[in-house]
């Protein structure tokens, strides 16, 4: 095989990286570079330093180390079996693009995934030595998120966590009866053991010694984990349960949900459609509702799938209308929270004024509400739904006019 | 009327210098007329106009900090706003946050549209290389923001480049960052830096990162509008990917399926290579692995892992708990939780050998519900315990312990057959399954439970107690 140019392996490699939908660079330890000894600050919220006309942000150099792969998962661009180009960076490679793209205010830092070659430990143990040069002798202190490989040793999973500031591990699919038929070498099991052991670790690393010493950093901005939609039959009842059973169980910061999009060189084992992109917003807002809403997962789909015409917020409240109109002066903060169109942030401006006045309907849209989607829900100084709540039309207002389809 | 010229470096520091001497003076905002520019600024060279009443400004920390950075805002009606809204806020007619009052309505949405340019310059400034003389690496940008926010966005660069010498540059203002010192002047020439050769790279990664498949033009200039394009090197790239996109998605799905490459058939073949050491036939270990993929019940779902028992295979006393709980599930081992910890005590008091106690859990998979980021725990029911029965007798068998401790409802029923009137049997030896002895005792977690000190100790004393008995019983059974 004839040796590629840099250019030519950043190419393959990203665009082998681009179906993991993370790119957070938030939170963790916050870091600078003011003593002009190293590279780099974090902590705090992170930045989207360039958007892809997907409208996805690009915040990180999200790159695979090797697209070169021993698993044949079906869903994958770099399983086995598939016939797209292959490379590989050195360490060295790696690093120094790193550098220079974060030294052009490019990027936030690097998330670094990999095919699995040799054996799980192999491919590890060379994306933490990317890591640890970063570190030590780079002097780098920006972001560094690195996927962890299933079933790799707990000693290097350590040593990750030590110098990456998120780990994250993708359990891929929403049953492990999908991920037995769709990824026959991975193991859910195994996915779920070694979330566990980052959490055990990060829980370790946050407690005090017995003379009030920190312990060595592990993984301070969490671990995160994605999932793909709409490759298997998992209906979003079931996508939910996993990630609000993965939130409780492993503390994640984030559960991603990646559309499952056609891929160059497919597998025959899957459907080639278009990625079902509203499915996966959907989703999105139902996991905000789990986990700053208060809402349970049987709450929102308990149907099994989520209305695709209308948010999960609004399509509780029409099928629950007996709970309301809300009254915005006298409800609970629950309650509140439940109202279509008020966000965690209206809530809270509207709980600290209203101890200093009764509340107007006007007042609220200066608070950041949404009183398109509010209005029908509550009662304020000088509104009140009357009718409204209860018309059997209510939900007209709010999903997309029917269409007339195509007659060819 | 009098006129207030600010400096085009330093305005706010100099707006809240002279808005303090204006309040001061009891000078009336009608009567100030604020500007920007590089004229003479000296507030006592002229006398105040009319005097009022003098004021004090005192502002809560979060006010100040919201009227700082929508001082930055590009608006010419911003000093006087603030100079009035300062003087309100002093005088306690209004109250800051009250999103119903104008002033401060706009005052916030200022603050937030400064926020929003401070970011987006954060994350568009594109800096290129250039020669550098001593050690450190030179670097320069040139930058259009919409509000003069100069000042207010840089101490971020200085914080993240704290290694290399960088100048940005825009319109009005050029913050310069030399050895470590951050400063500003007025830009003069409006050049931008040559392009750098690293851009060709980015622009190979921009369009790689790209899905062809996911396009959504509107998403990604929400956020990164037009005006910001002309001085991102990527962005070049964009009208070519947007039109290219929807053919290349057509191709990909049109793509028939292609037969794997031989190199699939040589990894198959070195998976299955790779041998895999099977335990001993008959041994605790083969029990252990078997029951790491056991099915028998709903609760291997959602829980990490089967959570054996563990001690030697000799242990003359096995104890069995109810079932493993938050932590024992991450760690995969019995009685390591805060429950655990209650029992090791206790077992430690009661004068317990560890070496020769068998632990285990009538349950072996953790019940619990997701409530946010916890697991509130579940009661095993009658027919979870009796489907993990077959793995505690198999267990059982093995160890051939003397006497068993069942602690809690759930291990009594697993090994007598009944859970009930706990509180009434604890301390009582009772016929278990094949005849081995079974002491009665409640579970370590009803301590953790308790509401008040004294009960607590009162029932780790208890506990004590019957472990006590254990021992003594063991004891008696050896002689």
């Amino acid at each position: 095989m004839a040796r590629r140019s840099l250019k030519e392996k950043l190419a393959i490699l990203s665009d082998a990286a681009k179906y993991d939908a993370s790119c957070a660079s938030s939170g963790g330890e916050r870091r600078d570079s003011r003593d002009g000894k190293g590279l780099g600050s974090s902590g705090g919220s992170g930045i989207c330093h360039a958007y892809a006309p997907d409208g996805r942000c690009i915040s990180l150099l999200k790159i695979l180390m090797t697209n070169f792969c021993i698993y044949d998962c079906a869903y994958c661009v770099n399983r086995v079996s598939s016939q797209v180009e292959r490379a590989r960076f050195s360490v060295e490679e790696v690093v120094s693009l790193t550098v220079e793209f974060y030294r052009r205010n490019y990027i936030e830092g690097l998330f670094l995934s990999s095919g699995i070659i040799r054996s799980p430990d192999d491919t590890m143990a060379d994306m933490v030595r990317i890591a640890r040069t970063l570190r030590e002798q780079e002097n780098f202190r920006g972001y560094i998120h690195l996927k962890t490989i299933p079933d790799a040793a707990p000693e290097l999973i350590d040593e990750a966590g030590k110098w990456a500031d998120r780990l994250s591990i993708n359990v891929e699919m929403p049953t492990e009866t999908a991920l037995a038929k769709l990824a026959p070498e991975k193991d859910a099991k195994g996915i779920r053991k070694t979330m566990a052991e980052v959490r055990l670790r990060r829980e370790a690393s946050r407690e005090k010694t017995y003379r009030g010493k920190r312990k060595a950093r592990f993984a301070p901005a969490g671990q995160s984990t994605q999932v793909i939609v709409g490759a298997d039959g998992a209906d979003d009842r079931a996508i939910l349960s996993q990630s609000s059973n993965l939130y409780a169980n492993y503390a994640l910061s984030r559960v991603y949900y990646s559309a499952f999009s056609p891929i160059p060189d497919s597998s025959k084992a899957l459907p080639l459609i278009r990625p079902p992109l509203m499915r996966e917003h959907r989703l999105y807002q139902a996991d905000w509702l789990l986990r700053f809403y208060g809402f349970e997962v049987g709450e929102i789909a308990s149907d099994g799938m989520l209305d695709l015409d209308i948010n999960p917020k609004l399509a509780w409240a029409l099928a629950n209308r007996a709970q309301f109109p809300v009254d915005v002066n006298r409800a609970p903060k629950e309650m509140l929270l439940r109202v279509p169109g008020f966000g965690t942030k209206s809530v809270q401006r509207l709980i600290a004024a209203r101890r200093h006045r009764t509340l107007r309907y006007e007042d609220l849209k200066a608070m950041g509400a949404v009183m398109k989607h509010a209005a029908p829900f509550i009662t304020a100084g000088g509104w009140s739904p009357r009718g409204l709540t209860d018309a059997a039309s209510l939900r007209d207002r709010f999903a997309p006019p029917p269409q007339q389809l195509s007659l060819f | 009327m009098r006129q207030v010229v600010l400096p085009v470096i330093g305005t706010v520091a100099a707006w809240r210098r002279e808005a303090r001497a204006l309040a001061a003076a009891g000078v009336s905002p009608e009567q100030v007329a604020w500007c920007v520019g590089e004229g003479e600024h000296d507030l006592f060279a002229q006398n105040p106009v009319s005097t009022g009443i003098p004021r004090e400004i005192r502002l809560s920390k979060a006010a100040l900090q919201t009227i700082d950075s929508a001082l930055c805002h590009s608006d010419p009606e911003r000093f006087a706003r603030a100079y009035a809204t300062v003087l309100r806020l002093s005088n306690g007619n209004v109250r800051w946050g009250d999103r119903s009052d104008q002033a401060i309505r706009r005052i916030l949405a200022d603050a937030k549209a400064v926020g929003r340019d401070i970011h987006k310059m954060h994350a568009f400034v594109r800096f290129r290389e250039l020669p550098a003389d001593g050690p450190r690496r030179a670097f320069a940008a040139w930058f259009e923001p919409e509000h003069p926010i100069v000042e207010a966005a840089t101490p971020f660069f200085a914080k993240r480049f704290g290694d290399m010498d960088w100048v940005i540059t825009t319109p009005t203002v050029t913050a310069t960052f030399l050895d470590g010192k951050l400063s500003f002047s007025q830009t003069r020439a409006h050049d931008r830096p040559p392009e750098d050769a690293t851009e060709d790279l980015w622009r190979t990664y921009y369009a790689s990162i790209f899905n062809p498949a996911r396009l959504m033009v509107s998403a990604m200039q929400s956020e990164m509008p037009k005006k910001y394009w002309k001085n991102l090197p990527e962005a070049r790239l964009i009208p070519d990917l947007i039109r290219k996109a929807p053919r290349r998605a057509v191709e990909m799905r049109d793509a028939m399926p292609t037969d794997p490459p031989a190199r699939r058939a040589a990894v198959a073949r070195s998976m299955l290579e790779r041998e895999v050491s099977a335990p001993e036939a008959g041994s605790l270990d083969e029990l252990r692995e078997a029951a790491a993929g056991c099915t028998g019940c709903p609760l291997h779902g959602p829980a990490t892992q089967t959570v054996f028992g563990e001690g030697p295979v000799d242990a003359p006393l096995m104890i069995v708990g109810e079932q493993p709980g938050d932590q024992e599930d991450l760690a995969g081992r019995p009685f390591v939780g805060p429950a655990g910890q209650e029992f090791d005590m206790a077992a430690q008091a009661a004068g317990l050998d560890r070496s020769l106690i068998y632990v285990t859990n009538a349950v072996k998979h953790f019940k619990f519900v997701p409530r946010g980021k916890r697991r509130i725990h579940q009661r095993p029911n009658v027919s979870e315990i009796e489907h993990c029965r077959w793995w505690l007798n198999l267990e059982r068998r093995l160890i051939q312990p003397q006497l068993i401790v069942a602690m809690g409802a759930s291990a009594c029923a697993s090994l007598t057959g009944s859970g009930t009137g706990i509180l009434k049997r604890r301390g009582s030896v009772e016929p278990g399954p094949e005849g081995t002895p079974v002491l009665v005792t409640l579970h370590p977690s009803h301590i953790l439970r308790l509401p008040d000190d004294l009960a607590k100790a009162r029932a780790r004393a208890d506990l004590q107690a019957d472990l006590e008995r254990a021992r003594s019983l063991m004891e008696a059974a050896a002689a």
